[in-house]
């Protein structure tokens, strides 16, 4: 392993058991990232992906082996982490514009009664500049579309700055264009030397990861992506229909499970 | 404008109910807005009634009813606590559990006793017109204390009503902050079970911050909103009490319901007119 000090893990998984009320749900998965590495997490629903992301941001206590996440025990370094989870169903009701949403990204960093300072507003602006929701600042969240509320919450993890960016299927709702402008924003934050993970079904996410790990209720391979995806890795972990277009790596998996859409239609935006 | 002035000017009894609702109002407001964005109101409505039986039991003691209340509120926020993470109930079954045990013992508690009758209608409604000075004293307090920890706990507040994950990824116990969260409706509870009563507390809870829900863009102006629609409700239903001799916490409690419904009524045609605009253009 490398010198800690000279190149710190921003994730290291050694054994580790993953699941609820010790039901296990993964077993034995083994990783290691440092600065400006990215991860993609690949599988049906029910895989373990959210619950891997849950358990790495502190959520869910891991059930045996170790898991570091910056250097620390999961959940102990809320500045320097963010997360983005899979489901927002009270931005519907909440009284909130965009700007107060992508704001609050900058709240661990004050902590609970710290002054917002103007580098915070310059940050959370610049934040929804990137992903292109700047004009909407004002506008009460609950008027937004799906897509560009997905937006908005991209920009509250843009805005954290973090050293390690936890992503729950952030591309869902997202059109071709939004897609686009998440992949800019992501090359960015590794140029700026965060580490990334994401849980996608989205095929060609994930190969433009460092790392990709398919689940399915079991880690079936965990490597660089053009190892890992091919078609008989992918029809392991979804057990189901693949369409192959032009070349290797751009696969469109075609999932219905649980009412579903397939991951190849995004909602409009 | 004499009509409108006078009774407060020339009554201290009304300047006392109008200074007492005020302040219940204003707790009402914040509390309130909490209760509406996260969902609470079942727990809200069940820490009403669940402080009966303490109150009842104070009033057989002969000790203050705060004190009951307090006790009351404090098991019925345990219970649910306990039975929501000690098993895999849901919450709601919790607090419906405890809802009707503590209303039941609180009903067994005053059938035990023959000189209830005055007190229990006094719980339910409240005294608004009888409240005194100390009782005054208390809820200045505690509407302070109410306004000081929602002013701190403003960020794990947001966060928690935004997602209760992303509260406790960004270093606010999600836990912590939802007690805090229900230590503040129940001392709204308590405190205000004297002037509007235990039944109609819940009614200014939920009336003028779901009124605020239905206009405000930001949780800020919801309070404040609140906040206005809950002292119009006080002052309009005092003056209609005073006037046409009607049960003044029930008047105030309904004019709070009819604000909503005239808010949620012109909301709704705005939207409508708002919708029909848009159209040709799209």
């Amino acid at each position: 392993m490398s010198n800690p000090h000279a190149d710190p893990l921003r994730l290291r998984a050694n054994h580790l058991d993953i699941g609820y009320d010790h039901n296990s749900i993964v077993a034995d998965i083994n990783v290691e990232l440092g600065a400006g590495q990215s991860l993609a997490l690949v599988g049906i629903n029910g895989s373990g992906k959210s619950t891997l992301l849950k358990t790495i941001v502190g959520l869910q206590p891991p059930l045996a082996g170790e898991i570091d996440v910056l250097g620390t025990r999961p959940g102990n370094a809320p500045k320097r982490i963010a997360y983005l989870s899979q489901f927002h169903a009270s931005g519907f009701v909440l009284p909130l514009r965009a700007v107060d949403v992508v704001r609050m990204g900058r709240f661990p960093v004050r902590g609970l009664l710290g002054r917002m300072t103007h580098e915070d507003d310059e940050l959370v602006l610049t934040a929804m500049q990137t992903m292109g929701v700047r004009q909407l600042a004002d506008v009460p969240l609950r008027s937004l579309s799906g897509g560009q509320q997905q937006r908005v919450y991209l920009a509250q993890v843009l805005a954290r700055q973090a050293e390690l960016l936890v992503l729950d299927e952030p591309t869902a709702g997202l059109d071709a264009g939004g897609r686009e402008i998440y992949a800019q924003a992501m090359r960015a934050e590794i140029a700026r030397g965060a580490t990334i993970i994401t849980a996608t079904h989205d095929i060609q996410e994930a190969a433009r990861c460092d790392c990709v790990m398919l689940l399915a209720q079991r880690v079936i391979a965990c490597g660089v992506p053009q190892a890992i995806l091919t078609p008989e890795m992918l029809l392991e972990t979804f057990g189901i229909v693949l369409t192959l277009r032009d070349q290797h790596l751009s696969l469109a998996v075609v999932e219905r499970e649980h009412g579903h859409e397939p991951a190849e239609h995004p909602q409009r935006d | 404008m004499d009509a409108l002035i006078m009774p407060f000017t020339s009554n201290e009894f009304m300047l006392r109910a109008l200074l007492a609702g005020g302040l219940v109002s204003i707790a009402c407001a914040i509390v309130g807005t909490f209760v509406v964005l996260r969902g609470l109101a079942f727990i809200g409505d069940a820490l009403a009634h669940g402080v009966l039986p303490g109150i009842a039991v104070s009033i057989l003691l002969g000790i203050p009813g705060i004190v009951g209340a307090t006790a009351g509120a404090v098991v019925m926020i345990g219970g649910i606590s306990l039975i929501t993470h000690r098993s895999r109930l849901s919450s709601d079954t919790a607090i419906g559990l405890l809802f009707v045990g503590m209303l039941a013992l609180g009903v067994v508690i005053v059938s035990r006793s023959t000189s209830f009758n005055g007190d229990l209608v006094r719980v339910l409604f409240g005294e608004i017109l009888g409240i005194n000075v100390q009782a005054i004293s208390i809820q200045l307090v505690a509407t302070i204390a109410v306004a000081i920890t929602t002013t701190v706990c403003a960020r794990p507040f947001l966060l928690l009503c935004f997602s209760p994950e992303q509260a406790q990824v960004a270093g606010f116990s999600a836990r912590r902050y939802h007690n805090i969260m229900l230590a503040l409706i129940a001392i709204t509870i308590i405190v205000s079970f004297q002037t509007v009563g235990t039944l109609l507390v819940f009614g200014m809870l939920l009336a003028p911050a779901g009124a605020g829900a239905l206009i405000a863009r930001r949780i800020e102006s919801m309070m404040a909103w609140a906040a206005i629609f809950g002292l119009s409700s006080v002052y309009i239903g005092l003056l209609a009490s005073y006037h046409f001799n009607l049960a003044a916490g029930s008047t105030i409690v309904l004019t709070a319901t009819l604000i909503f419904f005239a808010v949620f009524f012109v909301q709704n045609a705005r939207s409508r007119r708002a919708r029909q605009v848009e159209l040709p253009s799209a």
